[in-house]
This record gives structure tokens, sequence and C-alpha cells, in this order.
């Protein structure tokens, strides 16, 4: 990430800062999700996969594609091995008459992102979100490579799961967290994912001994400490203040939205934390009230209590009820689920008020932070 | 920030370049390939639609929405992003909805003498047209509208490829008027 | 299609040449490997930070003083890889480390070449073993060796 990119992102979010301050923000809520995970999508392709889940989103809520007033996807062209892959995807939105649309090479997260800020222009009061991923297709190891420094590292060719064992490694010896620590969090996930049917990863009654006695296959990650790479996409729709009311009963509104970025070079970080973590869950409001879930999209148990640190979470929170990515990890749509996952809980009238999180990058590099709220 | 200039040849000027290499010849690009591998499984409808190939047969998808036909079929109406479960077969017979002479050879085609007509072949029956080779005639010969027949592989040649059909060549029949000629899916939506 | 039928595989690769320039701060980098030398860049702070970048990672000041540092170093942190990537410049299995140089502040990441896990420990002090022939790039070297008590001729 070069500091041009940076400096920009330094206007934009100050100016969301001063928008804030005079809160002259549009209400924009979440009204409709859905998604989908499995190991391997082997029944459809990616194009029906999401003309399945973006029928549904729409269908659910009773919105054709013409009412729709902006469109955003999120995925990657490396990961599916093709050059401008998501045009293909676009035949799933049925995009006919010709629509307005973007696309992040991103997590869907930060294409929801992009529609937020479109609706807060007040253009448009609706926006269509999607995200997929097929890493069964392709080495995502090698792939999430290619983001690297180009001199430096790239060249290297360093997995990410690999980097990601030198951040929990820096955390076991400065005795920040212990394999105890890790495996509980293992366990977590594998409890909480039984009842998610997007999960790969469950376990009803898997013990700690048995997670700490897996074999080591990333010096110092077990097998359940990384996360479960698995296909799938997710469908999201926003709308603004009474056109929100309308589509749904129980909108969940976004009450405050951010995202950071930290240096792209690895040994000028202190990897044992994630300070564009805590700086973006702090724009986003996440101290003005209580939190009853949060999702947190870490790739490793590791991460997952750097997050947890860096968001304060307290056992008053939920977290990860959907059993997180350690559970089921899909590249470019991991953290639009999490979105999605407390967006749901909230519309249901499960929970009223949570945060949802979304990284890119090696070792929580850049991070997004969602605060959703029901009335 | 100082108001200096912050053109990059202005900031590069400032570097200092150690004095234990500053006389030698400097490094200025590096060479860093990437290569990527993927294990492309089609969706059930792409191999559908390859495994007839093999056998001569042309699939295409027809749109529950309005009947519109799509060849080759990718399992969805791109209209309408609804899928598309029925197959329908189609004749190996068309005609010719647009075409190019390519005279610049492309890498990877040496099997490709210029110049070449690539075209686009509106199959009798389909809604949308797919990239040809037409050949069997002299390229000024083609036309919009020129009716055209596949010629295909040899049988013990044929694979679940899209290489089964080696050009298209025309039939000799009654070319298709100009204004009848070529994509007609996006018409179907606007009546 | 019959279940019998196993799904139609392609193999699918993708490939890109890439010649990147690296103007002057990462070429004189470069340009030391070649010469079997490490050099970091100061910061805003006074700090060394090595690799070099052309900025300061947080006054995003531009930066132009470069200087040599050691050829040895410690461990910061430390996995093992096991089998080496296809394209890495590795063959055999060998610890992914970042490393921080001696007159360095910041660390990089490189390999260090030792047998198996059990010879890795955080803090471990490690010198630099360069190819025999460098052409100015990141792989220039080798890895990083156990530091050894004898010194360098």
């Amino acid at each position: 990430m070069n500091l041009q990119f940076l400096s920009k992102k330094l206007v934009i979010a100050h100016g969301i800062e001063q928008m804030n301050k005079t809160n002259s923000f549009r209400d924009v809520a979440v009204v409709s999700v859905a998604s989908h995970q499995t190991k391997i999508l082997s029944e459809v392709n990616e194009v029906q996969l999401m003309a399945n889940l973006i029928s549904k989103c729409r269908n659910s809520i009773g919105v054709t594609q013409e009412e729709i007033g902006f469109t955003c996807s999120g995925s990657s062209d490396f990961l599916a091995g093709q050059a401008f892959s998501f045009v293909h995807t676009l035949d799933s939105v049925g995009a006919f008459p010709p629509i307005s649309e973007s696309h992040v090479e991103m997590d869907g997260a930060f294409a929801l992102y992009e529609a937020w800020v479109k609706l807060q222009i007040g253009e448009v009061d609706t926006a269509l979100v999607y995200s997929y991923g097929k890493p069964s297709a392709g080495s995502i190891i090698d792939v999430l490579a290619t983001q690297l420094d180009p001199y430096y590292v790239a060249p290297l060719w360093p997995d990410c799961f690999s980097l990601a064992a030198l951040q929990a490694r820096l955390l076991l010896e400065k005795g920040l967290t212990t394999f105890e620590r890790m495996s509980e969090i293992a366990m977590r996930s594998q409890n909480n994912g039984f009842d998610n049917p997007n999960a790969v990863r469950t376990s009803k009654d898997i013990s700690l001994e048995n997670l700490m006695n897996e074999p080591v296959i990333v010096d110092p990650l077990r097998t359940s400490d990384i996360s479960e790479i698995a296909d799938g996409g997710c469908a999201v729709i926003l709308a603004a203040e009474d056109k929100a009311k309308s589509l749904c009963e129980r909108p969940a509104w976004i009450k405050g939205i951010d995202h950071r970025i930290d240096s792209h070079s690895l040994g000028v970080r202190d990897l044992t934390g994630s300070p564009s973590a805590f700086l973006a869950a702090e724009k986003a409001g996440r101290n003005s009230d209580r939190l009853d879930l949060a999702e947190i999209h870490g790739m490793t148990s590791a991460q997952e209590l750097i997050l947890e640190k860096e968001f304060s979470l307290s056992e008053k929170t939920h977290i990860n009820l959907s059993g997180g990515a350690l559970a089921a990890d899909t590249m470019m749509a991991s953290g639009l689920i999490r979105i999605a996952e407390v967006a749901s809980r909230i519309m249901s009238g499960q929970m009223d008020r949570g945060l949802a999180h979304a990284t890119s990058g090696p070792c929580l590099q850049q991070n997004l932070v969602c605060i959703l709220e029901g009335k | 920030m100082t108001e200096a200039d912050f053109s990059p040849a202005a900031l590069s000027e400032e570097v200092e370049i150690p004095e234990s290499i500053s006389g030698l010849e400097p490094v200025r690009s590096v060479r860093t390939p990437i290569r990527l591998v993927y294990d492309f499984v089609p969706s059930p409808s792409v191999q559908e639609y390859l495994r007839s190939y093999s056998e001569r047969k042309i699939l295409g998808h027809r749109s529950p929405v309005d009947g519109a036909v799509f060849v080759p079929p990718r399992g969805v109406d791109p209209r309408h992003g609804v899928l598309i479960e029925e197959s329908v077969e189609l004749s190996d017979r068309g005609h010719v909805g647009n075409f190019c002479v390519t005279h610049l050879p492309i890498p990877g085609r040496d099997d490709l003498d210029t110049p070449y007509v690539s075209a686009w072949i509106h199959l009798d029956g389909a809604n949308v047209g797919f990239l040809g080779l037409v050949a069997g005639c002299d390229n000024d010969e083609v036309h919009i509208g020129m009716r055209v027949q596949a010629v295909w592989k040899e049988q013990e040649e044929l694979g679940n490829t899209a290489e089964n059909i080696l050009y298209w060549k025309p039939t000799g029949e009654p070319s298709v008027p100009i204004e009848k000629a070529g994509n007609r899916a996006w018409d179907r939506t606007n009546e | 299609m019959s279940e019998l039928e196993k799904p139609l595989r392609a193999e699918l690769t993708v490939e890109y040449p890439f010649t990147r320039t690296t103007g002057k701060v990462i070429g004189a980098f470069m340009t030391g490997l070649r010469e079997k030398r490490l050099f970091g860049i100061k910061r805003s702070d006074g700090s060394i930070l090595v690799p070099p970048l052309e900025y300061d990672p947080v006054s995003s000041e531009p930066l132009t003083e470069m200087v040599e540092v050691s050829q040895n170093g410690i461990v910061e942190t430390w996995t093992w890889i096991d089998p080496p990537r296809p394209q890495s410049p590795w063959d055999t299995p060998h610890a992914l480390a970042l490393i921080r140089l001696d007159g360095s502040d910041t660390s990089m990441l490189h390999a260090v070449l030792v047998d198996s896990p059990s010879d890795m420990r955080t803090g471990m002090r490690v010198t630099a073993n360069w190819k025999e022939e460098r052409i100015g790039h990141i792989a220039d070297l080798e890895g990083f060796v156990k530091e050894t008590k004898e010194a360098d001729s």
C-alpha cells in the first residue's frame, strides 16, 4: 500500500469524522441478507450460486433489480484465475436494463462501505452488495502471497498461514496468550458453528484436550487454530431511512462504519496487536454503548484473540455465534458474512447491538468495523 | 510536510546512495514473475454442454422467462439473473452476425494462417451468437447474414473441448437479410 | 450427467512476467544485495528501517539517508515451511523468520537455513549467507544461518 493511497483514506476518514460531528449522516440499514458456504462448490458455479443468493435476498423483501439504486460487489480475479471474472458474475444480478454498479477487488465488506458512502451522498436509497469466492479451484495460499511487497516479500512466496504463524508465535513467546487459550477459541468456534448450516468445521463435543493434541501444521499453529477454507458467497441489501422502514420490520441500522490500514511492511509493525482494528472500532463508535454480539474475522485463533483485545470485548458479548472464519472462511466473502450474521440476529429480534469486523492483508493489516443496532 | 517539489525526479535526487556502492552500476529493476495454477471444474451445465459437444451435439439453454436461447449455456439468464435448467439441442447451422478480418498473428495460435476471419456465429434457434472461425471461402466473400455450417473434427479426434469445431464454412444458401441478422435477444426484451 | 462420470476438469495456468522498476531507494538496496551488503534507511525519528522504504510509514515524509547495517542479527519470530512453495527460492524445508539485523530497528522476512524446527529459537543469532551469483534480488540472499562463534574470513 503506498502512501498516496493512505493519505487519500485519511482525507476520507476526516471527512466522515466531520459529518459525524455535525450528525449529517443518513440512517442506513441492512434490510435483507442471504449467504451460503460449503467446503467445495460442485453443484453450481459462482454465477449460479450468486443468482440464487441475490434472488433470495431481493425476493425476501419484494424488491426487483430495477428498484435497486446501486450495486457493488467484492471478489478477486486472482482467486478465480481470470481477469474481469466479476463481469461474468453480473449475469447473476440480471443487469439489464443497465445498472449503476461498482466492484472492489476486496472482501464484500469493503464493497458494503462503498455502497454506504453512495447512500450517504443521497442519490440513491437502496443498494445491493454481494461477494463470493471459490478458493477450492486454486491455491489460495499462493494467490495471497501476490498481495505482499513485490520487491522484498512476494518473491519469497510466504503463504498466508505462515505469516499468521509468525504473529501467533510472537503472542505466545511474549506471554500475551497460551496454547490453551488458542484452543479455547478453536473450541468456541466449533461449538458455536454447530447449528450454522454454513459452517464447515464444527463439533458439539470436541474437547480442549483433543484440540491441544492436534498436529502442529504451521508451527506453532495446530489444525483447528487455522481457518477452514470454504467456497461460498453472500448478498446484502442496504436501504436508507424511510425506505429501510418500508422494506423491513426491524432493520439493522448501521450506527457507525470505519476502516483503517496499517503499514504493509511486516517488520515495521508490532504484530502482537492491530492498531488499525482498534482505531476502526473507535471511529465506528464501538465505545458508545454495550455490545450484545460481535462477529470478528480472524484467520487464526491467535488473530481472534488480538481482535478481542483491540475491541475490548467482554464476557457479556457473544463472540462469533456463527463459528466465525475458523468454521468457514471464504476469501472475499468472510467479512461481508460477518456483517450479515450480526444484521440477521438483529433483524430477527434476537439481539440489539453488535459489532461486525472484516480484515484484509497479512496479519490483520487492514480492518473494517461496522456497528449495527436494531431499535 | 514541507513545500518541497514532490515530483519523483526531485525526490530521488536527494537520496544519499552509500559510498560503498555509489560508483557502481545501480540496479534499476527486478524481475518478479508469477505463475498461478488452477484446477478448473466447470459447472454441471457446462459439463453437459462439453460432453454433448464431443458427440457433435450443440446444447443451448432456454430461459424460463421468455424462451430466449443462450449458447454456450452458462446456467443463468443474464438479463434477469434467473437460473436456467432447460437444455435444448441446436443445429450446427446458422449465419454470420458480424465478423472481422485479422491480419496479425496471435500468441499461442501458430496454426492460424493470417489473414483469418473471426465471426459471431448465430445458430438457428439461438438468440445470441458466439465466436467462431469462418473459413472454406475467400475472406472477401464473408458478409453479415452469410449462412454457415460447422466443420467438425474427425470422430477419433473429438473430445470434451471447444476445439471440436474446426471452422464454419458457407453453405451457399440464400443469405439472411442484414435487418434480420445478428443478436436478437435484446429485441425480445424490448417487445 | 450420470453420477458415475467424473467431473471434467482442466488445468488453468495464469502467468505474468513482471519486471518492476525500483527507483533509487529500493534500487540501492538491491545493488547492495548484489554486492553482498545490506542497507537500511534513516526514519524521521532517527531509527533505521530495513528493508528501506521511500517514505516513513508513520510520518509519511520522504526518506533519503541510507546506512549500511550488519550482516548479523537476531530472530524475532519464526515458523517452519514444509514443503517449500513451488515458486519460492528454496527446495528444502526451512524456517521463515523475521530477522532484525544489528543496526536496524525493524525486521525483515527471510529464511533461516536449519535442518529442523528444533534447531530454531526466537532470539537466536544468525548471519547472512549469500548466493555465489547475485543479480540484485531479494533471493541473492540464500538465507540466514546460525551465527558461529569464530569470526568469518
